[in-house]
């Protein structure tokens, strides 16, 4: 029987196979090809080896970057919270101890550690990923087997470069048709995680699959497979092709001459067999999707913009009733407003499932020549401090400050407030975020999931809105701007 | 990592479903530096709420936690675990676990027991009737008892058999050098390095 792509990867990793004992087959042991560090989850692995007195085993496939805790304004100056700064500084001791290279605040590749692997052509199809940090699913998008770990197991990494892992069952997610103007990957896997649920992929490898993730940019991809771990899996997965190929081509670490074309040849056989069974399967219409956003206070619980809040009585699961009534309560709404009538005080346009380079492309070109809702506070975080450059060099940047939006430095920012960028009590924010957990980006902070397109319009109409929303841009007469947009 | 066979304590009843890994501890408390000294941060922004179960006796001194579905969802922060070890927990019981806490309780002896729903709602029942009651969590048998109630729950074999004898991970994975060594001479060689640094 034919092997589905997360098998393939799985088998072409196995040290060691794991015994079956009885029933119940014992983990495998997982070669590890890259792994990704930054100062949060990684000082206590680093204190662990040091105590046992173990060197790290392969510096020459780890690499890292400072991002969860980083200013995003005046960062060439000391990081003013003292705790923020030993962290960072302990992870430069850290580095320069073990001999791991490191981009560090200033650096042209540093950023959030989920843009800085791709963009370096550090993340290849077929690669095992791994990094202390759940969204690492993002990787996934080049056919990568990426997963977040513990700090426990990112010290087993450092020590040994494998992981014991049990065996993954595996899910198909097939998106078929062509999504609408102004309906972005970002939409799909809102409406993948409100179908599933947040445990619906725990236990599962995930992949996305079907014309309308083919049709997807890379940079699409990733925003898909990076909130993975919101349906509960702990990594998703796109085959890698031509669109993958053309992506890596030329980026520093992307095997070059007779490498290449190895490497090329191995990658087109990470796909999944026609004849392969998945263990679970999941089927979802790109045509009929529409912009999607968050009501509550988990990843789940959203519906489309042109819908309303639901109420407690639309939920026949009892935890699930409980769960709305509690969010509802939290995100002080009531039960039946249209989602678009409401109103928003800050936007954020940031993090890794939406800081990239077409992000930034598909939001100015909504808020290009039009004016921002004066109450509106709109922040613009860069993923990586080279995406910021890029945006600098095709002026985007002037878009979005004379829009009146704040143009920031790199890092994780306002999706967990690490940093000083958070929201205050009660205020709301739509946020291209991942999580809108309770006081995820602030203490009392309400947080909207949305795509770089809805936040865009939300930023000009000051409630959560889609570009068909807008009243035409002066000295046009398209009405519907969103028709500009492709499929991101 | 200390050798575990069978638990009891005070059992804690958290009826909410979705408890992610922000809400066991905001990530605030992710600066430190330090593997222990998290008490404080467990459900922090909770236990602001003086009608929080945490801020009630006896539940207080609770170490058996019962929570709702999905619990440990989100942020793969170990932290989580970290603070409800500190705090004083040995086990938690929930009928689904997201994988990365699961794996993360694995390796820091917190015993995440995976128990059918309604059983959980049985020891919701007994622990809110009669504040104090205690939770044993045998490893053993694979089993909670509760007052009256009985219930198996899932944990697989080899985080089973790891909690039981105390054993190192890294430890373990060690003794497999040879095969570790011998597969690295065999991967292709157009996979990627982070060193030297290519500008």
């Amino acid at each position: 029987m034919g092997r589905t792509l997360a098998e393939k990867v799985w088998d072409a990793h196995v040290v060691r196979k794991g015994e079956v004992v009885g029933t119940e087959a014992q983990p495998d042991l997982l070669y590890i090809d890259l792994h990704l560090i930054h100062e949060v989850t990684s000082p206590q692995a680093f204190e662990g080896l040091r105590l046992a007195n173990r060197p790290l085993r392969r510096p020459d496939l780890t690499i890292a970057t400072e991002d969860h805790n980083t200013p995003t304004l005046a960062i060439d100056k000391p990081i003013a919270d003292p705790t923020s700064r030993t962290q960072i500084e302990t992870l430069r001791a850290n580095c320069r101890e073990f001999g791991v290279r490191l981009h560090s605040l200033g650096d042209a590749e540093q950023g959030i550690v989920h843009i800085i692997g791709p963009q370096l052509g550090l993340t290849q199809p077929g690669l095992t990923v791994v990094c202390g940090d759940s969204h690492t699913s993002t990787h996934g998008a080049f056919g990568a087997l990426a997963m977040g770990i513990g700090t426990s197991e990112v010290e087993h990494v450092m020590a040994t470069q494998t992981l014991s892992l049990k065996p993954f069952r595996t899910m198909g997610i097939t998106v078929e048709g062509t999504l609408k103007p102004g309906v972005t990957s970002k939409d799909i896997i809102l409406a993948i995680i409100a179908k599933i649920g947040t445990g619906g992929g725990q236990g599962y490898v995930l992949e996305y699959r079907g014309s309308a993730i083919r049709a997807l940019s890379m940079e699409a991809r990733m925003t898909i497979c990076n909130m993975s771990i919101e349906a509960g899996a702990r990594a998703g997965m796109v085959a890698p092709d031509e669109t993958t190929f053309e992506y890596l081509k030329g980026r520093p670490h992307a095997p070059q001459g007779a490498q290449w074309d190895a490497a090329v040849a191995d990658w087109r056989e990470l796909r999944t067999d026609d004849d392969a069974v998945f263990d679970a399967e999941v089927f979802l219409d790109a045509d009929d999707l529409e912009p999607f956003v968050t009501w509550g206070t988990n990843p789940g619980q959203g519906v489309s913009l042109s819908q309303a809040v639901p109420s407690p009585d639309d939920f026949a699961d009892e935890n699930d009733k409980a769960a709305c009534t509690r969010a509802l309560d939290y995100m002080a709404l009531e039960a039946g407003t249209p989602m678009k009538d409401i109103r928003v005080d800050t936007v954020f346009l940031g993090s890794c499932t939406n800081s990239r380079i077409e992000d930034l492309r598909i939001a100015a070109d909504i808020i290009r020549g039009r004016k921002k809702d004066p109450q509106i506070r709109m922040m613009v975080v860069p993923g990586s401090a080279r995406v910021r450059l890029e945006a600098e060099a095709e002026g985007l940047d002037r878009v979005f400050t004379d829009f009146g939006a704040e143009w920031r430095f790199a890092g994780c920012s306002m999706c967990l407030g690490m940093n000083p960028d958070q929201l205050a009590p009660g205020e709301r924010c739509a946020s291209t975020s991942n999580r809108n957990f309770e006081g995820r980006q602030g203490k009392g902070g309400r947080t909207h999931l949305v795509s770089p397109v809805v936040a865009a319009a939300t930023a000009v109409r000051g409630t959560l809105s889609s570009p068909s929303d807008l009243d035409p841009r002066p000295g046009t007469d398209v009405h519907a701007a969103g028709s500009t947009i492709t499929a991101a | 990592m200390e050798k575990i066979t069978t638990h009891t304590g005070i059992g804690v009843p958290l009826r909410q479903s979705n408890i992610d890994t922000d809400q066991i501890i905001p990530a605030l408390y992710l600066k430190r530096i330090t593997r222990t000294g998290f008490e404080d941060a467990l459900f922090a922004q909770w236990r602001k709420d003086e009608d929080f179960i945490l801020n009630r006796e006896p539940y207080a001194r609770g170490s058996v936690l019962v929570a709702g579905p999905d619990f440990g969802t989100g942020s793969s922060r170990e932290h989580a675990v970290w603070a409800l070890k500190d705090y004083g927990f040995r086990a938690v019981l929930s009928s689904r676990f997201a994988d990365i806490f699961r794996g993360n309780s694995g390796k820091q002896g917190l015993v995440a027991a995976q128990v059918a729903q309604d059983d959980i709602e049985l020891i919701w029942k007994i622990l809110e009737r009669e504040p104090g009651t205690t939770v044993t969590v045998d490893l053993v048998s694979r089993s909670v008892q509760c007052g009256s109630v009985s219930a198996p729950f899932q944990l697989d074999d080899y985080t089973r058999w790891r909690l039981l004898e105390g054993l190192d991970d890294i430890g373990l994975t060690l003794r497999q050098e040879a095969h570790i060594t011998q597969f690295e001479a065999h991967r292709p060689a157009h996979k990627p390095t982070t060193l030297p640094v290519r500008t």
